[in-house]
């Protein structure tokens, strides 16, 4: 039973990063209405740009979980201006094929330059050690990753749902050229928007750096993972990526602890269960 | 015409021979396939470095001074077996490739195995661990150079029971390798009076341990054997240290560890592990004076590792053995009968002998990782605590379920 709890309580912590990728990826397509294959480079380009700050300008994790995101998202917004801009209007296709294209270059230079097998980036002294809950041994670390997302994610969530720029912007999807009439600087919006989805990538990239390797592959090796969980929640639904983040990392935890063996498949069943009930996803509305 | 048409079948049937006659004396032609992960999880210890390796072995050789010509392909198998046949395949069949090197990933290393059997080509495999593709599945075209899950076994394993970690779990990577890694580790443990008291199977790939290691915290287990490589080990290893699971009393048992491997864990997480290798480039003169030639054309000036060690030891004494028969026969099982029959030496390994059943014999040192203060350099990380000789490492001929030895 112990062991029950340590496996929910993992879950979680997995769940959190799910819930921090595909919230940005649903925030890029429910407003954008792009694909972001891209999302998994991002995410390790936040990753290593922790590990380069810290190794080349000495600057630690805590100002790393500022200055990557807002670096990776810039990043995002030239890609943005340069070449995103020109599918507006076009099949979701075009933006996922750009996407993953961009993905593979990104990932391609990375591995050039520094390898598979990755560089060390150490937890920073604040959060290191851990403490026993009685069940299990929680590393610090670990729940702070889980209490700073769950923090961000609502912060998002609330951003685009409450908030009067949240307003704007889902009106700005909904008609722009009416949008654009009552003066608001739409282009200008959505290239911030998918800035900040970006950053969210970058952000998640940071708080996991201390955990896994920072490797070029570490993107795209969980990318698969997090669109599933976006599929599952509802293509651009907010709290539906969030929660079903949180959800899919628990599921996957207790298939870790019964069935090891079906640890990297059980989302993908998943997925296909609630297709098949619920085309739409769990919260998502028809398009 | 009848008789002219006889005459000329003969004619052409008598050119034909002398030709290929003459051919397989002085063919002085070779092509050499460097099949690795190029891009995956075992990338930094094969990959790019393997063709180097190879490339240098070429270099060394001195034989395109002699005339001969030799060239080097080399694939991505992408740590899929069916990805590492056909290029396989593709290299035999159209490019009259002569011998694979490298290969790591057992899974797809078995699968090669049986390709270059069929084709009759020569196969020095360096990166795989699998001790099958020398037993059970071994093949007169094939050398297992570098390790094995047997060599893993019987010099770490042994070594940590006799120190008193009786009781063991396994993290085992759920494909050949780890299947292999973890039999052959129990069958050491059992031997030597411990118990196996639980283990978990886990995806190859795995970015997250953490449910895995609670499982191996819970399970009371005084050594957490690592049976599988590459990013797996460093994750595992990494959030191991994160778990507080040394720090708890148990002890970690890396059974493959590389030298990239604690370059990406950091010596601050990875001090004090002990595991196997058959090469390490501090070890003497010869092999510092190489890993330096080698580590001046890698990109990141990487010292090799001993994967690549391997696929460059190996090539040398295939080419040895070519300049023994005079020229390349292109005939795999003739080459490699060549090459067990003499007895091999390198700057890299030292001396050994290739066994009837393709197993390659040389010596094995344990090593642990140095503290951070202990390192001096960028690649300074091992400590030698023992050196095992190589018929002590390596399967017994008489154990071996090879079917090459019942002849």
């Amino acid at each position: 039973m112990q062991a029950l709890y340590a496996q929910l309580l993992v879950g979680l912590i997995n769940g959190s990063f799910y819930a921090l990728l595909s919230l940005g990826l649903a925030v890029i397509f429910g407003m954008l209405n792009i694909i972001n294959f891209a999302h998994g480079a991002l995410y390790m380009m936040g990753a290593f740009v922790a590990y380069f700050l810290l190794d080349l300008g000495g600057i630690n994790y805590w100002w790393a979980l500022l200055i990557a995101p807002i670096i990776v998202g810039i990043f995002g917004m030239i890609l943005e201006r340069t070449m995103l801009q020109w599918l507006t209007g076009l099949d979701h296709l075009y933006g996922l094929l750009l996407t993953f294209g961009i993905a593979l270059i990104v990932q391609g230079v990375f591995q050039n330059y520094f390898g598979s097998s990755g560089l060390p980036y150490a937890i920073p002294d604040q959060l290191k050690g851990g403490m026993n809950l009685g069940f299990m041994f929680l590393p610090v670390y670990r729940g702070w990753v889980v209490i700073f997302s769950l923090v961000v994610c609502l912060a998002t969530w609330f951003l685009i749902e409450k908030t009067r720029l949240g307003a704007y912007l889902r009106a700005a999807t909904e008609n722009p050229t009416l949008v654009r009439a009552f003066g608001i600087n739409v282009p200008r919006m959505i290239t911030l928007t998918y800035g900040l989805g970006v950053g969210l990538a970058a952000l998640a990239g940071v708080l996991s750096a201390p955990i896994n390797q920072v490797r070029p592959l570490m993107g795209a090796d969980l990318i698969i993972v997090v669109f599933a969980v976006v599929v599952i929640g509802g293509m651009g639904s907010i709290m539906g990526s969030i929660i079903t983040g949180f959800a899919l990392g628990v599921i996957e935890g207790l298939t870790k602890y019964f069935y090891p063996e079906a640890s990297n498949t059980v989302v993908f069943v998943l997925m296909v269960l609630v297709l098949l009930v619920k085309p739409t996803g769990l919260t998502g509305r028809a398009a | 015409m009848k008789t002219r048409s006889l005459a000329s079948f003969l004619l052409g049937t008598a050119l034909t021979l002398a030709a290929a006659g003459i051919a397989s004396a002085q063919d002085k032609t070779v092509k050499i396939g460097a099949l690795s992960d190029q891009s995956g999880l075992y990338a930094d210890l094969g990959g790019p470095g393997s063709t180097l390796a190879a490339q240098m072995a070429v270099e060394d050789s001195g034989l395109a001074a002699k005339g001969w010509k030799i060239d080097i392909v080399s694939g991505d198998h992408q740590n899929k077996p069916d990805i590492g046949t056909a290029i396989a395949r593709q290299w035999f069949d159209v490019d009259k490739v002569d011998v694979i090197v490298d290969v790591p990933n057992s899974g797809v290393a078995l699968a090669v195995n049986n390709v270059v059997k069929e084709k009759n080509g020569v196969y020095i495999n360096s990166g795989a661990a699998t001790s099958d593709l020398t037993n059970a599945q071994c093949s007169p075209n094939t050398v297992h150079w570098t390790y094995d899950t047997y060599m893993l076994a019987h010099t770490t394993g042994q070594a940590l029971v006799k120190a008193g970690g009786d009781t063991w779990f396994f993290l085992t990577a759920d494909y050949a390798f780890g299947a292999a890694l973890e039999r052959d580790t129990t069958s050491v443990i059992t031997a030597n009076g411990g118990k196996v008291v639980g283990g978990v199977k886990h995806p190859l790939n795995t970015p997250d341990f953490s449910s895995f290691l609670l499982q191996a915290q819970a399970s009371k287990a005084k050594i957490i054997g690592l049976a599988n490589a590459g990013g797996d080990t460093t994750n595992s290893i990494k959030q191991a240290a994160e778990f507080g699971i040394v720090k708890g009393g148990q002890k970690l048992a890396a059974l493959l560890l590389f030298l990239t491997d604690v370059k990406a864990i950091g010596l601050e997480t990875a001090q004090g592990l002990n595991f196997t290798e058959t090469f390490y480039w501090d070890m003497n003169d010869q092999t510092r004076a190489f890993s330096k030639r080698f580590a001046e054309r890698m990109k990141n000036n990487a010292p090799p590792t001993m994967v690549q060690a391997g696929v460059y030891a190996g090539l040398r004494h295939y080419f040895k053995a070519l300049e023994a028969i005079g020229g390349n026969p292109h005939d795999g099982a003739k080459v490699v009968e060549k090459m067990k029959s003499m007895p091999t030496e390198d700057d890299l390994f030292g001396k050994g002998e290739i066994q009837p059943n393709g197993r390659t014999i040389h010596n094995a040192y344990l090593f642990e990782v140095k503290k951070p203060s202990e390192s001096k350099g960028p690649w300074d990380f091992y400590k030698l605590v023992g050196t095992v000789p190589g018929d002590q490492a390596f399967t017994p001929l008489s154990e071996s379920k090879c079917s090459l030895l019942k002849k």
